[in-house]
């Protein structure tokens, strides 16, 4: 560094610490790998590994027969797929219908909506594993979907969305072609939100499939579980004897999340940042 | 609004509709939005009027409820064990909360004055929030083992001792808080950086002209016009913060000898959640469980209001 100009001297003053970050942001998943790759003795060696081994496959099969990690984990897609499903429908629905019409109670019932936003989870745990266990759905991925199935934050963030993006003309135009409400949300509203449900959906999946507490608590039967509650049985029962399998399964419950994190990473980040500053 | 004037000829009403009438043109509307206030009435309002009720009786889950007064928030009051949980929880929030805000608004301003690759960091920078918290405290339990861990190994490098991080009072907290920090810096960074974007540009020219330093502009320019960001991080921060149970409970699972719960040895990682479900499912006291939920909701509202008080004010 000796007779560099000074704005490249200030350019790697500023890349020195963004790359540092990005190491510390990466390497968990690089450690996972490291030990996913590993025996448990070569784990246990000293120093530590730092270049990833040659015992994956073997890992794998550990991990197979210690869990039913196909089954858990098709339970969690069912849940997940489920909720985004319905929660894009009911939300949009809802949102399309305080954003765009004028009805009585209108405004009591949207400052409802906003107070429910904040009321936190614990108050309803008991109550709600109270009448799952009445109802017998408890044990079921029926716990799970129906709660989960509409919500408030969703249907404010629509909201707000579907606001700017529908132009009242085009509601107009619509009314005056003789398009009845239903028609009205599925021919002219959603289309022009579809990268508004996008963000939602993949929000939307991503909360389902990373959902712990809950499920842990609902799913009473050890053998019907999803693939979260799944991972924590494994840390549980093999603790500190086996990190390569259990690295090894939170390493492939991470993949599906890896997936839709990449196709829709544009969409999250530049829309979560939106309404951010915009509330 | 145009819309909802034109009523199907059928509907031939003066304009002052009375309710029936009303509800017979709006119907469709308030169907559309009923799927979210039934779920909200099922599991949301009867649930949390139920629990209510709940912590002013004792029960099992399974037995006949016994009505005991205000005795479930006397004992509340004076259970050290919840004292313990409702310091531990502050003090990882602290431990978490204030290096990850620094942390996030540092990165912020330099990736909105670097050009190059600013959208890849981005998305390196995003990518802890979108993992799941169980596999990555089970990395983290790894990273941070005493044995085997890489971060003592570092340390061993520098010539310091092993710490015991899962296994004493401050190792376990700061652990929690790593993982925390970790886990919401980069995304707290991108709201930071959309805040920043909205600063327009001609104050920083203007701030320039007048020989301001970097310093200066940012505590004089940057940091008054990112307050209402600020705010909503910090608030969010410790809705959720002090909410925190997975963190915990994955980390501290094993080395809990009582309870799956418990929050490590000598309960020093038991967050306040942690103990609500300590208290309501491995020792089915619903009763005192519910009590212990809303002394948390209390403790969560408080906090954001002192929270919010604080921030308010250092700008005036």
């Amino acid at each position: 560094m000796t007779s560099i100009k000074g704005s490249r001297r200030r350019g790697i003053a500023l890349h020195l610490p963004l790359i540092l970050g990005t190491i510390i942001s990466a390497f968990p998943f690089y450690w996972a790998v490291i030990m996913s790759t590993h025996s448990s003795t070569e784990i246990f060696s000293y120093p530590p590994k730092l270049l990833p081994g040659t015992h994956f496959l073997e890992n794998v099969r550990h991990l197979f027969d210690a869990v039913d990690f196909f089954g858990s984990m098709w339970n969690s897609l069912l849940v997940a797929v489920s909720v985004t499903f319905l929660v894009l429908l009911f939300d949009s629905l809802a949102a399309f219908v305080f954003a765009k019409f004028e009805f009585p109670g209108k405004n009591v019932l949207f400052g409802l909506l906003m107070v429910i936003f904040m009321v936190p989870a614990q108050l309803s745990v008991i109550p709600q594993f109270v009448i799952m266990a009445k109802i017998g759905w408890i044990g079921s991925m029926t716990a799970l979907i129906v709660p989960a199935a509409a919500n408030a934050f969703g249907i404010f963030w629509m909201r707000q969305y579907m606001k700017s993006a529908i132009h009242d003309e085009l509601l107009d135009a619509s009314k005056l072609d003789g398009a009845n409400f239903l028609r009205q949300y599925w021919h002219v509203a959603l289309p022009v939100v579809r990268p508004g449900l996008a963000f939602l959906g993949i929000f939307t999946f991503m909360g389902q499939w990373n959902d712990f507490a809950w499920p842990l608590i609902a799913l009473t039967n050890p053998d019907n579980v999803t693939l979260q509650v799944a991972l924590s049985q494994l840390n549980g029962t093999h603790g500190t004897t086996d990190y390569g399998i259990v690295m090894t399964g939170a390493l492939l419950a991470l993949i599906p999340l890896l997936i839709v994190f990449a196709v829709g990473a544009k969409q999250i980040i530049g829309d979560l940042a939106k309404g951010a500053v915009r509330g | 609004m145009a819309v909802l004037e034109q009523t199907p000829p059928a509907v031939v009403q003066p304009s002052t509709t009375k309710p029936i009438s009303g509800f017979r043109k709006y119907w469709h509307l308030y169907a559309a939005i009923s799927p979210f206030y039934l779920i909200f009435l099922a599991f949301g309002l009867f649930p949390v009027g139920f629990s209510l009720y709940l912590s002013f009786h004792r029960w099992d889950g399974l037995g006949s409820m016994e009505w005991a007064g205000l005795s479930q928030y006397q004992y509340l009051l004076s259970d050290s064990d919840f004292w313990n949980s409702i310091g531990n929880t502050i003090i990882i929030w602290a431990l978490a909360t204030f290096p990850m805000i620094f942390l996030a608004m540092v990165t912020a301003v330099m990736l909105n004055s670097a050009v190059r690759f600013k959208g890849l960091y981005r998305v390196a920078y995003f990518l802890p929030n979108v993992t799941s918290v169980v596999a990555i405290a089970i990395v983290f339990g790894s990273i941070f083992s005493t044995n085997n861990g890489v971060v003592n190994a570092v340390l061993h490098g520098f010539g310091i001792d092993q710490v015991a991080w899962l296994n004493t009072p401050w190792g376990i907290k700061v652990t929690i808080a790593a993982l925390m920090t970790w886990q919401w810096t980069g995304y707290n960074a991108i709201i930071f950086l959309a805040g920043l974007q909205t600063i327009p540009s001609d104050l920083y020219e203007a701030a320039r002209m007048d020989g301001a330093g970097p310093i200066q502009t940012f505590f004089r320019i940057t940091l008054p016009l990112l307050r209402p960001t600020l705010l909503f991080v910090l608030v969010v921060s410790t809705v959720t913060g002090l909410q925190s149970f997975s963190e915990p409970q994955v980390l501290l699972q094993t080395s809990s000898n009582d309870s799956t719960f418990a929050g490590g040895p000598g309960h020093s990682g038991q967050t306040m959640v942690l103990y609500f479900f300590q208290q309501t499912f491995d020792n089915n006291d619903f009763g005192y469980g519910a009590a212990v939920a809303w002394g948390i909701f209390l403790v969560v509202v408080l906090f954001s209001i002192i929270n919010w008080r604080l921030v308010q004010r250092r700008g005036d």
